[in-house]
């Protein structure tokens, strides 16, 4: 064969470790609104495409239905009676018969009802979507552009996309996709959390993805950030190769039960971040030896008045009870003008990140700290398990022993703070001869530290965790914590990154908590590296000039990473 | 012209999958039917978009109308559909 091949590879950033090997599926953008003066045929052509574009869609819809079945299928027999409707086949050749062309009949036909719909509000307003969906598919065809949302091609596939948002992943079909690969994003992007989560591979920050042709066979390394395209059968080969590898070592780490340890025996307590009770048991089964972060905002949004005494000690017990050996940490509630309740009668602000949030808004709602410490009192003291508390939002000493204070009231075992706020890094000392123990967010401490809002698109490289002078401030809180003898532990995306965990130890994290499908990655990098070599790694890190150079360093002295697949 | 008047059986309305069933059924009619709220213009029985965006709530009396040969029992069979509890089904 002398066939040319057309082989070549795109960089991008590894997001989320792994080997995947499968056909591209591409995430197509929104479907464009057709323009009003379009060059129109006669109206019976213009009318028969629009209403057989529509009838396509409608058998598309119902071949779905059909192969989904359960409530899935309502929803969209219901989507493919909305394409097949007799009054807007009425009003689609009506338009026509003005001189409308097909794409822009639809168009105008829908949005007579869209409007209607919209205008009444509730369950009406939220069936809008399903009518932009038929109409955005038949709209597509017509056009002959991509058809819109998430593909769903019949077989796995890696999802290929400029970027996706939680809209764009609420209907994927978890079990069908290989990985994912996006041309924008950063390692905090909602792709990488998502693939974490899911523990599939991810690369973000790929530039020319989009550009790859649906069905394309590619090979993505979620560790490297290499996407290779169109790979011969000796590369396919290769890479399942090294994913079986992976999921060997994997399958080891999964039943390995030791603590969380590095190569010479040095204890650092591998913890998962929960949202909320019914994760608990997941993440004791993935290895988790207790909860680092355990979030309770859960307990609060949506309501009037804040839960009772009893509901949140239920809540805590229900968490409590899945580790009964081991440590919960748990934050007190994070509010803030982004994440109002009505009950703390915060007013509006024009900039929530900087304003009355976290702890400073407790400090004005007293009784409602108040009575979630005695909830999580109550629940302590009726069980097995050593329950630190935490305070979200301290910038200085004084809050630091304003919290204690509070908590001291309770049987917990500890409590401390997290640190988010560079004031509150630079000042670890003090404040960690106040609290018993700190915590490092740092995702906020990103933020804050970089002037880079979370959720603004274009600043997601300000969100990356390798970045030196964050390393600075981590390195910081670390000292001080060896320094009083108090723990220090990291929650975050960056704890749960397995080659940066490494530095993070080497900094003097005593503690990891993470999305618990990271835990074993963490779990045997740790447990192949001794303490001086992560001490090693961390000043590699922090010599840097900047992320992609950090990452390159310590990856270039860590062990293993290839035969892990990290 | 034949007419009835019926009172929406399920909980949610004609929406979801009362309404539904109520625009397959109208649709299988060998006769055109409309169905409207007191007052109200009537609109095409056989259409989901139409009969949705009327909002008829549970508890609701509907009017419904057709012409010609079948109309009666079209209606009949109809109001059976309008009036079934399809929340318990």
């Amino acid at each position: 064969m002398t066939e040319a091949r057309r082989l070549y590879r795109l960089g991008g950033v590894g997001a989320s470790p792994g080997i995947a090997v499968g056909p591209v599926a591409l995430l197509a953008g929104r479907v464009p609104e057709p323009p009003t003066d379009g060059a129109a045929g006669p109206p019976a052509a213009e009318a028969g495409a629009a209403l057989d574009a529509l009838e396509a869609v409608a058998a598309d819809l119902d071949a779905r239905g059909e192969a989904a079945g359960g409530d899935a299928q309502d929803v969209l027999e219901a989507e493919a009676m909305m394409a097949r409707d007799p009054s807007l086949a009425t009003r689609i050749e009506e338009l026509a018969g003005t001189g409308v062309p097909a794409a822009r009949a639809v168009w105008e036909a829908f949005a007579a009802y869209r409007e209607r719909l919209a205008a009444a509000g509730g369950y009406l307003a939220a069936r809008a979507a399903d009518l932009d969906d038929v109409r955005d598919r038949a709209v597509a065809r017509l056009l002959g552009v991509p058809m819109p949302g998430v593909p769903d091609p019949g077989h796995p596939f890696v999802l290929v996309a400029a970027d996706l948002a939680p809209a764009d992943t609420v209907t994927l079909r978890r079990d069908r996709v290989l990985g994912f690969v996006t041309e924008q994003g950063g390692p905090t992007s909602h792709t990488a959390i998502l693939a974490r989560a899911m523990g599939v591979p991810a690369v973000v920050g790929c530039a020319g993805a989009t550009g790859l042709a649906d069905g394309t066979v590619v090979v993505v390394d979620g560790a490297s950030g290499e996407v290779l395209v169109d790979p011969d059968r000796s590369e396919v080969l290769a890479a399942e190769a090294r994913a079986s590898a992976r999921a060997d070592a994997r399958r080891s780490a999964a039943t390995d039960r030791r603590p969380g340890a590095t190569a010479d025996g040095h204890r650092v307590d591998l913890l998962a971040n929960l949202g909320g009770p019914e994760e608990a048991a997941a993440a004791a089964a993935a290895g988790a030896e207790g909860v680092g972060l355990l979030r309770t905002e859960f307990l609060y949004l949506d309501r009037a008045s804040p839960p009772s005494v009893e509901e949140q000690r239920a809540a805590y017990a229900a968490v409590l009870d899945a580790f009964p050996d081991g440590k919960v940490v748990v934050r007190t509630l994070d509010a803030g003008a982004d994440k109002p309740l009505a009950f703390l009668g915060l007013p509006d602000e024009p900039n929530p990140a900087l304003g009355v949030r976290g702890l400073r808004a407790l400090q004005r709602a007293p009784e409602v700290l108040a009575g979630q410490l005695e909830a999580i009192g109550q629940a302590a003291a009726a069980s097995r398990a050593e329950v630190w508390v935490m305070a979200p939002m301290v910038a200085v000493p004084a809050e630091a022993a304003w919290f204690r204070e509070q908590a001291s009231r309770q049987p917990v075992a500890k409590a401390g703070v997290m640190i988010e706020v560079p004031a509150a890094a630079l000042a670890a000392r003090a404040i960690l001869e106040v609290a018993e123990f700190a915590s490092i967010g740092t995702n906020d401490l990103a933020q804050y530290a970089f002037a880079a809002d979370r959720q603004a698109g274009g600043l997601a490289a300000f969100q990356d965790p390798w970045q030196p002078a964050l390393l600075e401030l981590v390195a910081r809180v670390g000292e001080a914590g060896l320094a009083s003898g108090r723990p220090v532990g990291i929650c975050g995306e960056a704890a749960g990154d397995p080659v940066l965990a490494l530095v993070l130890v080497g900094l003097g994290a005593t503690s990891l908590s993470m999305a618990p499908t990271s835990l074993g990655d963490v779990r045997l990098l740790l447990a192949r590296h001794s303490l001086a070599e992560c001490e090693t790694l961390a000043q590699l890190a922090l010599a840097a000039p900047d992320a992609a150079a950090a990452r390159s360093a310590v990856r270039s002295g860590a062990r293993g990473l290839d035969e892990l697949g990290l | 012209m034949a007419e009835r008047r019926a009172v929406v059986g399920s909980r949610i309305g004609l929406h979801a999958r009362p309404a539904a069933r109520f625009v397959k059924a109208a649709a299988k009619q060998p006769v055109k039917v409309t169905i409207a709220k007191a007052g109200a213009e009537p609109v095409d029985a056989a259409s989901i978009l139409d009969v949705v965006t009327l909002d008829v709530h549970g508890g609701e009396e509907v009017i419904l109308t057709a012409e010609g040969d079948g109309a009666e029992q079209a209606l009949d069979e109809l109001v059976e559909v309008v009036e079934a509890d399809h929340d318990a089904t």
